[in-house]
Order: C-alpha cells, then sequence, then structure tokens
C-alpha cells in the first residue's frame, strides 16, 4: 500500500513537471527570429542604469536615449538637416527668443499625455541641479537661458541672453525630454545618480528586459512615431555584448547577429568576399564617425616649439595607419579635424597653403632651420639646446587598432629623425596622465559627428585652462586669441553659414600655423551587418536608406533610429 | 580536539583580518583616480564635471582621511554593506557579485568535481601497468601544459564555427528570455557544454598526472611492499595505496575550489560567457576600489573556508590525524 501511493504521488510530481516544463514556451519568452533585431558592438559591461542624465554609461544601456527618451530634434549629418522629432516646429522669433512647438497628440508609455510642461520640466532640472551635463547653460557664470516659459500645452518659448547658437542648436538634439509626472518627485540623489530602473518614455522602444550580457526592448506600439516616420520594423531589439571583438564577428559570420557595430580587423576581406555588408562596397567600407587627433603636451619640451609640432605634423605616414594598421577600413583627416560631413567649414586655401602631407624631407628641414641637430649621428636629432628627445605616444592597452596607429607613428618619426616610442599603460593611468596633462602626445577621438564644427574646436581649444582638463585641449594649448575666436564661433546664428566659415578660417589659419594637435585619420562607424534576416540596411547606393546603421550611444538622434523604421524582412514569415 | 579547532579558529581570524586589509589597501596603491576616470568615460563640460566630482567623491566616502576610510569600511563589512560599484554605478557592490556568481559556480564547480574524481581514477589505473603509463602520462602533460586560451578558441572553433554542433556565445540563448521549459533548460546545457568540457580538459590532466604519481610513490612504501609480502591481493594493496594518495589531492582540491568566486576569467572571454572574472578584470582597469574590494574579500573567505574545510575533512579521513590529535602516537 505505501509503494502504491509513493507510486501514485511519483507519477503526479513527474505529470505536473512534464507539464509545466513543455508549456513554458509561452509567448514572448521565446523570440520569433522574424520579429527580432540582434545588434551588438555598444556594450561593453552589464546594463547598470537607464538615468538619461548620466552620461559616461549609456553604451552599457544604448537605447535610453533614442529609443527610450526622446530628443526634440533629430539631426541627420549626411544631409545636414534637422528633423524635427519631438518637436514639431522650431525657430527663433528674434535674437534672443527661441520658439517651440511640440507636437500634439503624443503619449508616454504610460499613457499620459506628453506636453509642453514635460520639456519647461526637464530644462528647468538644469536650473536647479548643476550636476547635470546641460546646467552650464541654465546656470552659473556662463549661463545663456535665462527662463522658459510654457504657453498653452503645446508652445514654450526660451528667453535667451547673448545665445551661443551654435551649443543650442547641438543641445536641441541631445537633451532628453522626460515626464514630469514621473520625475518631479525624485531627490537630487535620484535625478543626477539614481537607476532609473522600469523606465518610462516617449519612444519607439520600451524596456522589456535585461541580464549580464543583453539588453532587451520591445517595440511601443503606441509611439506617436508611428503615423509620422512608420513604425520599426523589429518588434524586439535585443543588444548583445560579447567578450570580445572575434567573439561577434564569430556571431556575424554565423547569422546570429544582425549589425554589429564592433571593430572588426579583416572586415575588408569579408565584404569583399561577400560575407557581411558594409555601407560603402569598397575602402572606406565605414563612414566617419569622429576626428582620432594626436594631441600634443604643449607645456612640455619639445612640444611646446611649434616649429617641433609642424616638423611632426610632416613626419607621421597616415597612410600606413590607414592601409596597414586598419586594412582600408578608415580614410586621412583633413589637417582642420573637420569630418567630411562638416566638409563645407574646411578653408580649401587655407588647407592648401598651411596644410601637410607626409613628407619626411621637409621635416627634417623644419627641424634643421629650428636648431634640431644630429649631434651624436644615431638617426635621432637633439633639442636646440643639446638635451635628447625621448618622447612616448600612448594608448590604452588593449585598443588594439589604437595600438597598431601608435606603432606607426613611432616607426615613422623614428625614420623622420625624432625619437618617439608607443607606450600602452592601462586605461585607468592613461586616462590620468590624459586628464593631467602629464603624457608627451596620445590620440582621442571625442570629435565626433555634429551639426557644427563648434563642438569639434570647443573640444580641442577648450578655455579656461585647469589643472584637470577632462573634456578637451587635453595638451594645455593657450592661446587667447584662439579661445576668443571659439567663443565667438560659439555666438554666430547656425543660418549665417558665411558668418560661420569666415570664423572657422581664421581658427584653422592658427590652427595649422601653430599645430597644437594633429588630426590623423576618421574613425569609423564600425557597421557591418547581415541580410541574412532583414534588409534594406543603409548603403551608400541609390536605392537603399541614407541614414546611420549603428546602436552606438548618442547617434540613435542622428538618424539611428530611422534606420528601424527603413528595415524590411527578407522573407516575410508565413501568414 | 576542542583546543585544536580553537587554536585553528584563531589563525584563521587573524588571517582574514591580516588578508582582508591587505585587500582593502591594494586598490588604493593604484595611480590614478577612480572617480576621475568615471566622469571622464563622457565629455563632460568642465563645470558641470568639478561639481560631480565634489560628489561623487562624497558619495563613495573618498573625501575622508585614509584612516577613517578603513573604519567605515569594517563598519560597513559588519553590516553586510560591501559598498557601491564605481564602474557599475549605481549598482551595490552585493549585486552585481550575486548576479554573476551563479554562473562561475555553475561552470567551475562541476568541472572541477568531475575532473577530480575522474582524473584520479584515471591517474590510480594508468598506474598500473608501464603500457598504460606510457600512453596516459604524455596525454595528460599535453592537456594540462596546454595554454587553455588557446584550447577553448580550438574548441570554439571547431565544434561552434565549423561543426555548428555548440554555440559560441552566452550563457543561453540569445532568443530566450529566462522561462521554466524544456527549450530554455537545453539551451542553457548547450551553452555551458563547451566551457565546461574545456575546463575539465585542462583540469583532468593536472590530477591524473598527480594521482598516477602519488600511486606509484605508495605502491613503492614499505607497508605495500610488506602486504604483498604477506600474499595480499594485488587489489587490496591498490585500495590501500589509492587512499593514501588521495589526501593530498583533496588539498588540491578543497583550494581550487576555494578560488572559484575569482572566476574563469580566460573561459568568459573566450565563449562570451557571463561571469563575475571579466568583471573583476574590468573593476580592475577602472580601479573600481568597492567592486574589487568585494571580489576579493569573497575569494579570501572561500579560500579559509577551503582551508578550514580540508583541515576538517583530514580529520575525518585520515586517523592518524584523529590520533595525532588527541596525543596518540601512530
Amino acid at each position: 500500500m505505501w509503494a502504491r501511493s509513493r507510486l501514485i504521488v511519483c507519477t503526479l510530481v513527474a505529470a505536473v513537471l512534464v507539464l509545466g516544463l513543455t508549456s513554458g514556451l509561452v509567448f514572448g519568452q521565446v523570440y520569433e527570429r522574424s520579429e527580432t533585431l540582434y545588434v551588438s558592438g555598444t556594450a561593453w559591461g552589464p546594463a547598470s542604469d537607464w538615468n538619461p542624465f548620466i552620461a559616461w554609461s549609456k553604451s552599457n544601456t544604448t537605447g535610453t536615449i533614442g529609443l527610450l527618451y526622446e530628443t526634440l530634434f533629430m539631426y541627420d549629418p549626411l544631409s545636414d538637416e534637422f528633423i524635427p522629432f519631438l518637436a514639431e516646429s522650431g525657430q527663433w522669433t528674434n535674437a534672443n527668443t527661441y520658439e517651440l512647438k511640440l507636437r500634439e497628440g503624443m503619449t508616454w508609455s504610460d499613457g499620459q499625455l506628453i506636453t509642453a510642461a514635460d520639456v519647461k520640466f526637464t530644462f528647468e532640472l538644469g536650473q536647479q541641479y548643476a550636476a547635470l551635463w546641460f546646467s552650464p547653460m541654465l546656470l552659473g557664470d556662463k549661463k545663456y537661458l535665462d527662463s522658459v516659459n510654457q504657453i498653452g500645452d503645446y508652445y514654450v518659448l526660451f528667453n535667451f541672453t547673448d545665445p551661443l547658437y551654435q551649443e543650442w542648436d547641438n543641445n536641441l538634439y541631445n537633451i532628453p525630454i522626460v515626464p514630469k509626472h514621473l520625475w518631479e518627485g525624485k531627490t537630487e540623489a535620484d535625478i543626477t545618480a539614481g537607476a532609473n530602473a522600469n523606465p518610462v518614455g516617449s519612444g519607439a522602444y520600451m524596456y522589456d528586459t535585461h541580464s549580464s550580457d543583453r539588453n532587451v526592448w520591445v517595440r511601443n506600439e503606441n509611439w506617436w512615431g508611428n503615423d509620422v516616420f512608420g513604425a520599426p520594423a523589429p518588434k524586439r531589439i535585443v543588444d548583445i555584448r560579447f567578450s570580445s571583438n572575434n567573439v561577434a564577428l564569430g556571431a556575424v559570420i554565423k547569422g546570429d547577429v544582425d549589425l554589429s557595430n564592433n571593430f572588426l580587423p579583416g572586415i575588408a576581406t569579408l565584404a569583399d568576399k561577400g560575407y557581411v555588408k558594409t555601407y560603402f562596397p569598397a575602402a572606406p567600407y565605414m563612414l566617419a564617425a569622429n576626428t582620432a587627433v594626436l594631441f600634443l603636451n604643449t607645456t612640455k619640451a619639445p612640444m611646446d616649439d611649434p616649429a617641433f609640432r609642424r616638423a611632426l605634423a610632416y613626419a607621421i605616414k597616415t597612410d600606413d595607419i590607414v592601409n596597414v594598421a586598419y586594412a582600408n577600413l578608415v580614410a586621412a583627416a583633413s589637417p582642420t579635424g573637420l569630418l567630411p560631413s562638416l566638409s563645407k567649414y574646411d578653408d580649401a586655401a587655407v588647407i592648401a597653403s598651411l596644410g601637410w602631407t607626409y613628407d619626411p624631407a621637409e621635416a627634417a628641414a623644419i627641424l634643421a632651420a629650428a636648431g634640431y641637430v644630429d649631434v651624436d649621428v644615431d638617426g635621432l636629432v637633439e633639442a636646440p639646446d643639446g638635451s635628447a628627445i625621448a618622447l612616448e605616444v600612448t594608448c590604452p592597452f588593449g585598443w588594439t587598432d589604437w595600438m597598431e596607429a601608435i606603432s606607426v607613428i613611432s616607426d615613422s618619426c623614428k625614420a623622420a629623425g625624432i625619437n618617439i616610442e608607443d607606450v600602452t599603460p592601462d586605461y585607468g593611468s592613461w586616462n590620468t596622465a590624459l586628464t593631467t596633462a602629464t603624457f608627451d602626445m596620445t590620440l582621442n577621438n571625442w570629435a565626433a559627428m555634429s551639426n557644427t564644427p563648434w563642438t569639434l574646436y570647443n573640444l580641442l581649444f577648450r578655455h579656461p585652462i585647469q589643472p584637470i582638463m577632462g573634456s578637451g585641449n587635453f595638451g594645455a594649448y593657450d592661446n587667447q586669441t584662439l579661445f576668443d575666436l571659439v567663443d565667438q564661433l560659439a555666438a554666430v546664428p547656425t543660418t549665417d553659414l558665411a558668418g560661420m566659415q569666415a570664423v572657422c578660417s581664421q581658427i584653422q589659419t592658427i590652427m595649422l600655423t601653430e599645430v597644437p594637435m594633429i588630426p590623423l585619420w576618421y574613425n569609423g562607424l564600425w557597421a557591418q551587418f547581415s541580410d541574412s534576416v532583414w534588409t534594406n540596411w543603409p548603403t551608400d547606393g541609390a536605392n537603399t536608406p541614407s541614414r546611420l546603421p549603428t546602436t552606438w550611444s548618442g547617434y540613435w538622434q542622428l538618424g539611428g533610429l530611422l534606420t528601424l523604421t527603413e528595415l524590411e524582412l527578407v522573407a516575410p514569415p508565413a501568414p | 580536539m576542542r583546543r585544536y579547532f580553537a587554536r585553528k579558529l584563531f589563525i584563521y581570524v587573524v588571517t582574514f583580518f591580516l588578508a582582508v586589509t591587505i585587500d582593502w589597501l591594494i586598490p588604493r596603491f593604484m595611480p590614478g583616480n577612480p572617480v576621475q576616470n568615471m566622469l571622464s568615460r563622457a565629455a563632460v563640460r568642465a563645470e558641470a564635471a568639478e561639481v560631480m566630482y565634489g560628489y561623487y567623491t562624497r558619495a563613495f566616502g573618498l573625501d575622508v582621511p585614509v584612516w577613517q576610510q578603513y573604519l567605515n569600511f569594517w563598519n560597513a563589512l559588519f553590516h553586510g554593506d560591501l559598498g557601491t560599484s564605481i564602474y557599475l554605478f549605481p549598482t551595490p557592490v552585493t549585486k552585481v557579485l550575486m548576479d554573476a556568481v551563479p554562473y562561475d559556480i555553475f561552470l567551475l564547480l562541476p568541472a572541477i568535481l568531475l575532473s577530480w574524481f575522474a582524473g584520479n581514477k584515471f591517474g590510480a589505473f594508468a598506474a598500473r601497468t608501464k603500457r598504460l603509463d606510457n600512453t596516459v602520462l604524455p596525454l595528460g602533460y599535453i592537456l594540462t601544459a596546454t595554454p587553455y586560451m588557446w584550447l577553448g578558441i580550438l574548441l570554439a572553433w571547431a565544434f561552434g564555427i565549423v561543426l555548428d554542433v555548440f554555440p559560441i556565445a552566452g550563457a543561453y540563448s540569445y532568443t530566450m528570455a529566462p522561462h521554466l521549459s524544456w527549450t530554455f533548460i537545453g539551451s542553457v546545457l548547450k551553452h555551458w557544454f563547451l566551457p565546461f568540457a574545456s575546463l575539465f580538459m585542462i583540469f583532468f590532466g593536472g590530477w591524473a598526472i598527480g594521482m598516477r604519481n602519488m600511486i606509484i610513490y605508495e605502491l613503492e612504501a614499505d607497508y605495500s611492499h610488506y602486504l604483498e609480502a604477506l600474499g595480499a591481493p594485488r587489489k587490496l594493496v591498490r585500495k590501500y595505496a589509492f587512499r593514501n594518495a588521495i589526501l593530498p589531492q583533496l588539498t588540491g582540491l578543497a583550494l581550487q575550489l576555494g578560488v572559484i568566486v575569482a572566476g574563469a576569467l580566460v573561459t568568459e572571454v573566450v565563449f562570451s560567457y557571463p561571469g563575475i572574472g571579466y568583471l573583476i578584470l574590468a573593476a580592475i582597469q577602472n580601479q573600481d576600489y568597492f567592486l574589487i574590494q568585494g571580489c576579493f574579500l569573497f575569494i579570501i573567505i572561500g579560500v579559509l573556508l577551503a582551508n578550514f574545510a580540508i583541515d576538517i575533512a583530514y580529520v575525518l579521513v585520515d586517523p592518524r590525524t584523529r590520533k595525532g590529535m588527541t596525543g596518540e602516537t601512530a
């Protein structure tokens, strides 16, 4: 009798288990391949927060600004146009007033209406909390936005004094609008440093789930943009964090990942053979995303000598970086540092007369004329006062493409007579050296795609010079004329093309004469995609969308989101 | 026996205290400023960065003098608070560990235990005849000397890409969210197998060689010869030899189990498997004092517990230790 009842119990338990386990295919737990977009290449650590105001961690939860929270405008760098996004329109009604009209009928993902009160609230957060990255516009001695007024539910008036038009335009597509009804009760710690779990936004996608190596976004079926731009094609986006680039490569080739924004060396060969697709069918294969600039520490001899710096510019063989280190995935940069999308601000005459190309003979001539002679005949010059020159060019260890690049720099400079060693400290000490100006020369590529050349020059010539230069001008180059010009550029209205070009021309003249830093190459907007499930990817061809094929944080609002609305399935699912 | 354990306990407490102090000190010797590194990952405007720098330095308790930070650390530790990670701000360190360590335990525990059992059995087996020994021993040496990342990548390439039998990345398929079903369990096991196999193979070689050496040594001992002279069956002699040989292997096993919490960094990188190893590396590179302290605290506790377990295991397993403790001689 005992045995029988035990048998019955066991059978029941087994049946429950079997039923439970096999019925576990609950809707939405296993993603349909034809509904899901797999991407990778942005996250390098596990997700830690969905707070749009914590600027440095958004890579690990890319899409927080762009998919979830949205900005007033989008900017398309390929066509140099502002696309009204949350805003329906915006214009300067006079020199100091900007009027914004919000689209009507938009809702947050919890159903509440999006109104001008949310916009006013978001900007006023910058007025209250100095820790928000856009607060210098509203708070402190450099502020120029005095007040934000709400007129009705859909009009916002921004009142300025001496507005910096260039920065304002830049902010229009970078400041995410957050819901007032959920954020007004938050404490300062929550707003400036909170994790903001289970976020509610206005965007095309909502937070679904995450684990330590993936973030899953699910489409917002009530997104306001469905009527304006069309609904984005994938129902889910799974953003995968691979531990290393070669694992990502394996996944792309297998077709497990649709869009990879990793830097994968050798993509040129794979693209040629048809394993992956890229934006351009031939070199440079990738769009230019930012400029890699070699910063020179102008507080240290001999980098404080403009002649030495100019000779250095002639001594670096950029072609080897492009062809060998990057295997044709990048292009050499303009000496002004401006990206191709901003090339209309390049003064061709200035570049023609002051620009440089690889010319070791010219480098030697400049060095000789400035008093740098090879006294001990070892092939390397010494300083005019006789002291030996032994410099280091650095990049963080593990950034393999940059490690190759600084190796090229070191080799070509040594061949031209300048003693430079390539050194690769770990990220922490490299970063400390960068921000405290204790390096000799190093690379930085924060000058990203932008609507204005001002962002590049604000990075290169950040002022005032402080003990810690955390956001630009790492070589502490001090030139008040140049600083004044950059400030002047900031205040030029963005519609005044001639005015901007004039100031840029002056900046470029000084920059190419003094050479405080050397723009070397355009880092690519790494993107390789697979046509196995999704098609109609953006490419350079005639019949494909002209958008940015990227999931990088900060690029969704440059048209990255619109890539998703243009995607199509290769084979529509069977009815 | 009580005195034996009391003395052991005292030594462990002192060791724990010293180890944790060193654990706390070492990250702070690293050059560089973690808050500055964190802030500079986004090119923030200088004015905002200043405010944030002050705020975060206070938030992490880094603005007080060093000795006070040390006391705060012990205070927090006794409340079970390991602090907030800088690298993964604002996630608390305990949450980071709880999320990541189970993956490593799931991977390493079976690998270590199974390779220990199999390796020891195999090593003892190989010590029987010369011919077996000549084939098994080189295999063991090859396996244990193989660079792990090479073997891992080879397995991933062969089984994952060429034969396409196993997946090469993740803990479970990217097409599913965790839920209770055979599909999910199957996916977890499929993703687990290659990393497990690579670890198993490497550990196996080491145990096999060790056991084989110990058996041969024991078979040459006086008691073995005496038993043989008395006419005992070979099986009996080998059984006693095995029992003696297992003791140092037990020590090795316990020590390896003790450092499970350190994760398997290379496995995690090669197979893109989540875990704590990669996070420890990232924490070190980003000078995340609190995550480094937290991870190494667990490692210290793991190793001390393992040591303690060895002590108890020896008492249970080896009668000579039991007798020795109560003052009798063998």
